[in-house]
């Protein structure tokens, strides 16, 4: 059984149509990278997974794990095992790292009927997970994400996967401001999380990420279409020949 | 000046009663200047948008003894407390505790009695007893209050905590207690001064602080009173020469809760941190207007004010810095920073800067909104449901100044005293 599929999905932002009809199979333990020019609709769609309010849902539908995902608003969706590793993540003045981690585990421990986790094994799971990204233990006192740079602040939302483990991973163009360092570590961080049980939406405009973490799908999204489904070859070829040869062919057909 | 003068029979009665004779002094010219000044009216500048109806109106009793009330709840462990309970001073419920050579810790009647320098020398030497109401009403009607002296080189351990109990048992009583603290040179101190109570009462405190040449004041302010109760109180400090002086005034309780604050960086090198946070819901009101003046050169001052507000709540924030023409490399900041929980909530926030020295920084800025919607859904795609999540920013909004506190176990207390009422303020909105 699949873990994500979208059917036909259509998504407005004040009367805008961004997502024009989107197909999408995710099974449990596929890496999917969605690749895509500026303004194709790329971070709408991670936006509409997560559960951001700000789109109206014109047409289709989102299954996820058996449910009718979009009935789910972000808190349940998320303690469904659901996570978007954001674009930019959110400066959260006056809570800790630790703090913030350890209520949203909770928070998920308690949807699933599990018991809290006390203050001791969480910091020892956090000790555990923070080696994933090679994070600055002094970042997990402060708080979440304030005055971290660029990069820590994408290695911060890898070490929230790893700490949340869900079954459903969004990353939204996390590649984006990397440096060649600073991307490796993050994609050994994802590349170690990879699992037969847990899924992962890579969205990105550049092609680099997929050197690094090698996905089993890549589909190519343009103008709230996906144009073109592959393998990684097809990742290559976008990188070789830009998306203009791709963009063409949805001109046409409006044009027909 | 036709209208009937309010508060006369609390004046009337407070004359009768025996004090010595520096309260009696004080007294006297609190009268003259009230009947001068009367009750301000909303066409005064100052006191343009302050809420004083109900005021002149209310009948307050001026009671002259004090009932016994447990103030175990609010006890700091190990420290030095004065309770006064409407004004009177509550002996049976304070603990002073021996006190080393030279060091004053009384209640101000036995203080003044017992011949202490500084009561003479300082007392009424900084509240604007001409000008300001509350600080006139309140000498008028001063039965008793607090007096810290530290001598010279002496940095007192245990924290000196003052309670201060208005509307005890459900009354409508009218107290104005009178703190002065005098920190000697190069001399600390601790004071956690909290105004508590249970009924619509009014209460208007005065507090003095001198600061000599190299002391530290550390003075942390709570007012929980209760929410029918009108808390209006005067603070001034001077700061000699290389001195400093901290405070956090938490702002909890109150129908309306007003500070003016005056404080003057009277040396080289003195150094002022103001903070304060108001947590208003329904229609409670919390004014504060504060003049910094740098009287020297080389001093600093800082001062970070929060404001959360529910319900059809109001704030005003009036923050003056004044720099004097030879008061050159000045380093001031102020700011002010308000959350609005609700539609109907309003703040009214004015920062001035006078500055009229050359070679100074100042700077200066105020913020009204509403929480962060991306940081509410940050939270939420991690699993943190909307309300703890509103609840958890909202704490984090005012616990840069709760974690200021410099005093353990009030700072957990007061935390703890926040973070139910920010529940309940959030909580009643509810979602959206």
């Amino acid at each position: 059984m699949s873990l994500l599929e979208l059917k036909n999905l259509r998504v407005s932002v004040e009367g805008n149509e961004i997502l024009k009809g989107i197909d999408l199979t995710v099974n449990p333990g596929e890496v999917h990278a969605i690749m895509g020019p500026n303004g194709s609709g790329k971070s709408t769609l991670a936006s509409v997974l997560a559960g951001r309010e700000d789109y109206e849902i014109t047409g289709g539908e989102i299954r996820y794990a058996d449910q009718d995902l979009l009935e789910l608003d972000a808190e349940t969706r998320a303690r469904e095992g659901l996570f978007l590793a954001f674009q930019y993540p959110v400066e959260i003045p006056g809570i800790s790292n630790t703090y913030f981690l350890r209520t949203a585990l909770n928070a998920i421990r308690t949807h699933r009927g599990e018991e809290e986790i006390d203050a001791m094994d969480f910091l020892a799971l956090v000790r555990e997970k923070v080696k994933v990204v090679k994070l600055d233990d002094a970042l997990l006192k402060r708080p979440v994400n304030e005055g971290f740079s660029g990069g820590e602040k994408k290695r911060n939302e890898i070490f929230h996967l790893a700490v949340l483990e869900p079954k459903l991973a969004i990353l939204d163009e996390t590649d984006s401001g990397l440096d060649i360092d600073a991307l490796k570590i993050v994609a050994d961080g994802v590349n170690s999380l990879r699992d037969p049980e847990r899924s992962f939406v890579l969205i990105t405009h550049y092609q680099r990420l997929l050197n690094y973490i090698v996905p089993d799908f890549v589909h190519v999204l343009i103008d709230g279409r996906i144009v073109k489904s592959g393998d990684r070859e097809l990742a290559l070829q976008l990188e070789d020949q830009g998306y203009e040869w791709l963009e063409v062919e949805p001109a046409q057909v409006a044009g027909a | 000046m036709t209208r009937p003068v309010a508060f006369a029979e609390a004046l009337e009665a407070v004359a009768g009663t025996p004090a010595p004779e520096l309260l009696q002094e004080l007294r006297q010219k609190g009268r003259e200047s009230y009947s001068q000044l009367g009750l301000p009216s909303r066409r005064q500048e100052e006191w343009r948008f302050t809420r004083l109806k109900g005021l002149e109106e209310g009948v307050f009793e001026s009671p002259t003894t004090a009932p016994r009330i447990d103030v175990t709840p609010w006890r700091i462990a190990d420290a030095r407390l004065l309770v006064f309970v409407d004004g009177v001073f509550s002996p049976d419920i304070s603990d002073i505790g021996d006190l080393p050579d030279g060091v004053v810790v009384s209640n101000l009647v036995i203080g003044s009695t017992s011949g202490s320098q500084s009561v003479a020398k300082h007392l009424g030497s900084l509240a604007p007893l001409d000008k300001h109401p509350f600080a006139a009403l309140n000498s008028a009607l001063v039965a008793d209050g607090a007096l810290i002296h530290i001598p010279a080189g002496m940095a007192l351990e245990k924290t000196i905590q003052l309670i201060f109990v208005s509307g005890s048992e459900g009354r409508s009583t009218v107290s104005a207690p009178r703190i002065l603290v005098v920190a000697e040179d190069a001399s600390h101190a601790t004071v956690v001064e909290q105004h508590i109570g249970n009924g619509d009462s009014l209460s208007c405190p005065v507090t003095e602080i001198v600061v000599g040449e190299n002391a530290a004041i550390d003075h942390v302010i709570v007012q929980e009173e209760d929410p029918s109760a009108h808390h209006l109180a005067v603070r001034q400090a001077r700061l000699a020469a290389g001195s400093r002086y901290s405070a956090q005034a938490i702002s909890l309780g109150g129908e309306l809760a007003r500070t003016d604050i005056g404080v003057v960086l009277d040396g080289e090198n003195a150094e002022a941190s103001l903070d304060g946070l108001y947590l208003c819901d329904g229609t409670q009101q919390a004014d504060t207007h504060l003049t910094m003046r740098h009287a020297a050169a080389h001093c600093d001052s800082h001062q970070l004010y929060k404001g959360i507000l529910g319900g059809k709540a109001k704030a005003i924030f009036n923050g003056r810095i004044i720099v004097d023409q030879d008061s050159q490399k000045t380093d001031a900041k102020q700011s002010n920073r308000n959350l609005l929980l609700s539609d109907d909530a309003v703040v009214n926030s004015n920062p001035q800067l006078e500055i009229f020295a050359d070679d100074v920084r100042c700077t200066h800025g105020s913020t009204v909104g509403q929480l962060d919607e991306e940081a509410v859904f940050y939270l939420r795609s991690r699993g943190i449901g909307r309300e703890e999540a509103i609840q958890l920013l909202t704490l984090a909004f005012a616990g840069e100044i709760l974690d200021r506190i410099p005093v353990a176990g009030l700072r957990e207390r007061i935390e703890a005293v926040v973070a139910k009422r920010l529940a309940a303020m959030t909580d009643a909105k509810g979602p959206e």
